[in-house]
């Protein structure tokens, strides 16, 4: 039976340093406006020293399966693309911030222009076979992005074989960004 | 609606339907419209080059939009230190292509004013006060200061002018102790790119090396991979860096200790006999010395110095030994830490020897390269080499001249005397320690001559001062260094030069011109130069400007027969060298001096989205980082009543002030340091996006500890309290 395709991102934070250049790629790959980024880094650190564990964690939109913020737009802007990827219509958007007040991953922002934007997973790039701009700069390889309903796939494959969690699931959101341990 | 929204409704509903009927792995996702500044808008084409943002050099893909506005770089795939992916310094290399404070015209000093010129008034009175030197001090009397790959150029021309004296801030004040101990006992160096073979380690441990932080690209690769693998990993640094977050062992060991560490891993693999018995026997000399040397260095005893857990010194001292060849201690890049560093970092290349993993699958790999040809030009007028006999009468291994010793040399007027410097690409104000007398130095000039990109703060003392074209505007020599792979890369102009910029080549071609020097210049034009140099290897240009890097195949990179090319012919675990010239055949540990109370000490590294003081004038690099912040551990904080992001200035053993810096609270640290990111802390209103934000560690730099052996300056020997009050 066809499944239908379920983009995903799974990342391994072990191999993840902080870098950023998945923030630099996504900007100019997407031309987003100086102060603003669809991606970013974020570091964690637990414990005082010398006793410390720390986590470094390339960050965006987790185009969640149930996602609040299509619920809450209240044009259709924001709404869920081929392959359950979340994006928005900037045509159909009027800057309202409902969705921004209902992502619980503070994953949007307001452009100059007053619509939201956010990351596209690079749908563009996607369409034609490609990576995401910052899967395929990461100098790590700590990104992966893929189908997860392809069973030979490589993301399914992660996510069949390592341990993983995801964010802030209690929501009910079903975010689709896994970390893999 | 932008074209960053790249997916209207109506395309969506259409799409689903193709989706629903289409059982491909990707889905024919299509855009309402190109996404701007994407490499897949229409019209965007690519160039292979190589980056220079950093020394790695890196291949990339420079991606122009229809407009002819670099838009992108991406790494290139056929590259073999990029494969296809990028740190993000060199991602936003375009920062300094547009930089709107680059120097635009070539520049001269009359009198106190500056006043533009054209490159034939600038070239002209370069060239003319250069022969009026030679006229009157003689040739050598001019120095040359450079860093970077354009350097060979500019050297070229200086050897074909007479001048003897060539210097760079990248040995006494970064790599060559490193370089001179790994010669000292193998008889080569660790490379740059590093010969190491990290990504098939399964024991690393790294003094001070924070890659991640320090993003040479292939190494991050390969330690990513490493460490998916499960390697185990020691990270020995006063600071909990990324790599120690990623390590099984974080050693917050005592700054300026990691030798009495190194000996005591030493003498635990020889007592225990778990050293590398086949490669020590077959490969090394020295091995009873050593062991008659290593005695007093126990776990315990290097407790006393290092703080380190005696237990644990033996737990990582026994699984060295388990490991074997395919551990490796990394060699570190930047060694110049207190002014003893060849002796540590030989302790780093003993241990490496007595792992036995020189050559071997996991150590030092045994590279490959292309040799290229030179283009024959006629031998270079003789010279005393005065300068280089010089230092080594102070340092007798410095087989570079120190470029702090260029300078004080040239300030003190010493026979023989220097009047003149050359300087391409070097940051001289903020990497040469004591800046003062580096300014006393530059008054005292007949003539200097900068060639930079930005008008950094040494440009304002310059008679002279030449605009470079930008790495993604010129063509430069070929890069073919030795890696695990034999490749050679081609840096090519992708865009026009801005403004009126000229490359290095050019440059050395147009002095070499005026200066009579034609004959060094068989070539007028750098295509006709890099075509010669090509075809020596049955390559063209034309096939490398298409395919940006050439790469042959070769046998893997290890070898069980491994050479060394020391004066015994074997790996120099004691060094009769060092023993002739008085120094330690074996390292000795000598504790570093305490800080005084209220101190810390004041240490310094590298971030990911920097290269010194290279990029922080990059916009495009600074959005992430727009200056550096003091690392203070929570209880020292807190005892000095510091808050987060309060700005204060520091104030080191001689009284020397800082420039007001953020204070960035943390337990990343040992409370008896601070640390911040080094090149930040800019002097110059020409550099308007760097200038006053964060503080240059190298105002601080003013008590100098000299290596020995080669002249390395130390930075990790100054101490710094911190003034609450950031106001003047």
């Amino acid at each position: 039976m066809f499944k239908k395709i379920r983009y995903v991102m799974a990342i391994e934070t072990a191999k993840c340093v902080g870098c950023g250049a998945c923030v630099f790629a996504c900007k100019q790959e997407n031309d987003v406006p100086v102060g603003f980024a669809r991606d970013w880094v974020e570091q964690e650190v637990h414990g005082t020293y010398p006793v410390l564990s720390m986590e470094n964690r390339s960050q965006r939109c987790q185009h969640c399966d149930r996602p609040p913020c299509v619920y809450a737009c209240p044009t259709g802007a924001s709404h869920v693309g081929p392959g359950g990827i979340t994006l928005v219509d900037g045509d159909l958007c009027t800057g309202c911030k409902a969705c921004i007040a209902a992502c619980p991953y503070d994953a949007r922002y307001v452009t100059s222009r007053g619509v939201v934007d956010k990351c596209t997973f690079c749908a563009h790039r996607v369409a034609q076979g490609m990576e995401p701009a910052c899967v395929a700069v990461c100098p790590t390889s700590c990104l992966h992005f893929g189908d997860a309903n392809d069973p030979n796939g490589e993301v399914a494959g992660l996510l069949a074989t390592r341990r993983h969690r995801r964010q802030k699931t209690h929501l009910g959101t079903e975010p689709q960004l896994y970390w893999l341990d | 609606m932008s074209a960053k929204h790249a997916f209207s409704r109506r395309t969506f509903l259409s799409l689903s339907a193709a989706v629903a009927a289409s059982a491909a792995a990707w889905p024919a996702l299509r855009p309402a419209r190109p996404v701007r500044g994407s490499i897949l808008e229409p019209g965007m084409t690519a160039t292979h080059s190589f980056c220079e943002i950093c020394f790695w050099k890196c291949g990339i893909d420079v991606w122009k939009n229809a407009e002819g506005r670099v838009v992108q770089i991406t790494g290139q795939a056929g590259h073999p230190l990029s494969n296809g992916r990028l740190c993000p310094r060199g991602t936003g290399g375009m920062g300094q292509l547009y930089d709107p404070d680059r120097i635009r015209q070539p520049m001269l000093r009359r009198g106190d004013t500056w006043q533009t010129v054209s490159w034939d008034e600038a070239l002209g009175f370069t060239a003319e006060r250069m022969q009026a030197l030679k006229a009157r001090h003689g040739a050598e009397s001019m120095a040359t200061i450079t860093h970077g790959t354009g350097a060979g150029f500019i050297r070229h021309l200086m050897q074909a002018y007479g001048a003897s004296t060539f210097s760079a801030p990248s040995y006494a004040q970064c790599r060559g102790p490193r370089d001179v101990a790994f010669e000292l006992t193998f008889g080569a160096g660790a490379g740059s790119p590093e010969i190491t073979d990290i990504e098939n380690a399964t024991f690393m441990v790294f003094l001070g090396t924070h890659l991640g932080e320090n993003m040479h690209n292939t190494q991050v690769q390969e330690f990513a991979r490493a460490v998916g693998r499960g390697t185990e990993l020691v990270v020995v640094d006063p600071r909990f860096s990324v790599a120690a977050g990623k390590a099984r062992y974080w050693l917050p060991i005592k700054p300026g200790t990691d030798l009495a560490l190194l000996l005591a891993w030493m003498r635990l693999l020889l007592d225990e006999g778990t050293y590398n018995k086949p490669f020590v026997e077959r490969h090394c000399v020295g091995l009873e010395p050593l062991r008659a040397a290593l005695t007093p260095y126990t776990p315990e005893w290097a407790y006393t110095q290092t703080g380190i857990d005696p237990a644990v010194i033996r737990e990582i001292g026994r699984k060295l030994g388990m490991h074997g060849p395919t551990a490796l201690i990394h060699p570190g890049r930047r060694t110049n830490w207190y002014g003893d560093d060849t002796q540590r970092v030989r302790a780093v290349a003993i241990l490496n020897a007595l792992l036995g993993n020189w050559g071997h699958r996991g150590g030092f790999f045994s590279g490959h390269r292309i040799n290229l040809g030179k283009v024959a030009t006629p031998p270079y007028p003789p010279t005393r080499k005065a300068l280089d006999a010089l230092a080594r009468r102070h340092w007798p291994l410095a087989d570079e001249i120190p470029t702090q010793f260029l300078r004080d040399h040239t300030l003190a007027g010493d026979d023989p005397a220097i009047k003149g410097w050359m300087v391409y690409g070097t940051d001289l104000l903020n990497n040469i320690p004591d800046k003062d007398k580096t300014i006393a130095t530059l008054k005292s000039l007949e003539l200097l001559v900068v060639i930079d990109v930005l008008p950094i703060e040494l440009t304002g003392w310059a008679d002279v001062v030449l605009p470079e074209a930008t790495y993604l505007e010129r063509y430069d020599d070929l890069h073919a260094p030795t890696w695990k792979v034999p490749y050679v890369a081609l840096r090519q102009p992708v865009v026009e030069p801005l403004y009126d910029s000229k490359p290095a080549w050019w440059m050395a071609r147009q002095l070499g011109r005026r200066l009579g020097l034609d004959a060094w210049f068989p070539w007028n034009d750098v295509e006709e130069y890099l075509q010669a140099r090509l075809r020596t290897a049955g390559l063209s240009l034309a096939e490398l400007r298409r395919d940006g890097t050439h790469v042959q195949q070769a046998p893997p990179p290890y070898t069980d027969a491994p050479r060394f090319n020391t004066p015994s012919g074997k790996v120099e675990l004691f060094s009769t060298r060092l023993k002739a010239l008085g120094f330690d055949p074996v390292p000795v540990f000598t504790p570093p001096s305490e800080a005084p109370p209220g101190f810390f000490r004041l240490l310094i590294g590298r971030a990911p989205v920097h290269s010194f003081g290279r990029t922080t004038n990059n916009r495009v690099l600074g959005e992430l980082m727009p200056e550096n912040v003091l690392w203070v551990n929570a209880i020292a904080a807190r005892e000095f009543g510091l808050a987060p992001g309060q700005a204060v200035r520091l104030v080191n053993q001689d009284g020397v002030r800082s420039r007001p810096i953020k204070v960035k609270v943390t337990e990343r640290i040992r409370p008896d340091c601070v640390y911040m990111v080094h090149g930040f802390g800019r002097d110059t209103e020409k550099m308007a996006f760097a200038n006053g934000r964060g503080t240059a560690d190298n105002d601080l730099l003013t008590r100098v500890h000299t290596d020995p052996i080669m002249g390395a300056t130390s930075t990790n020997t100054n101490f710094v309290t911190i003034e609450r009050k950031a106001s003047a």
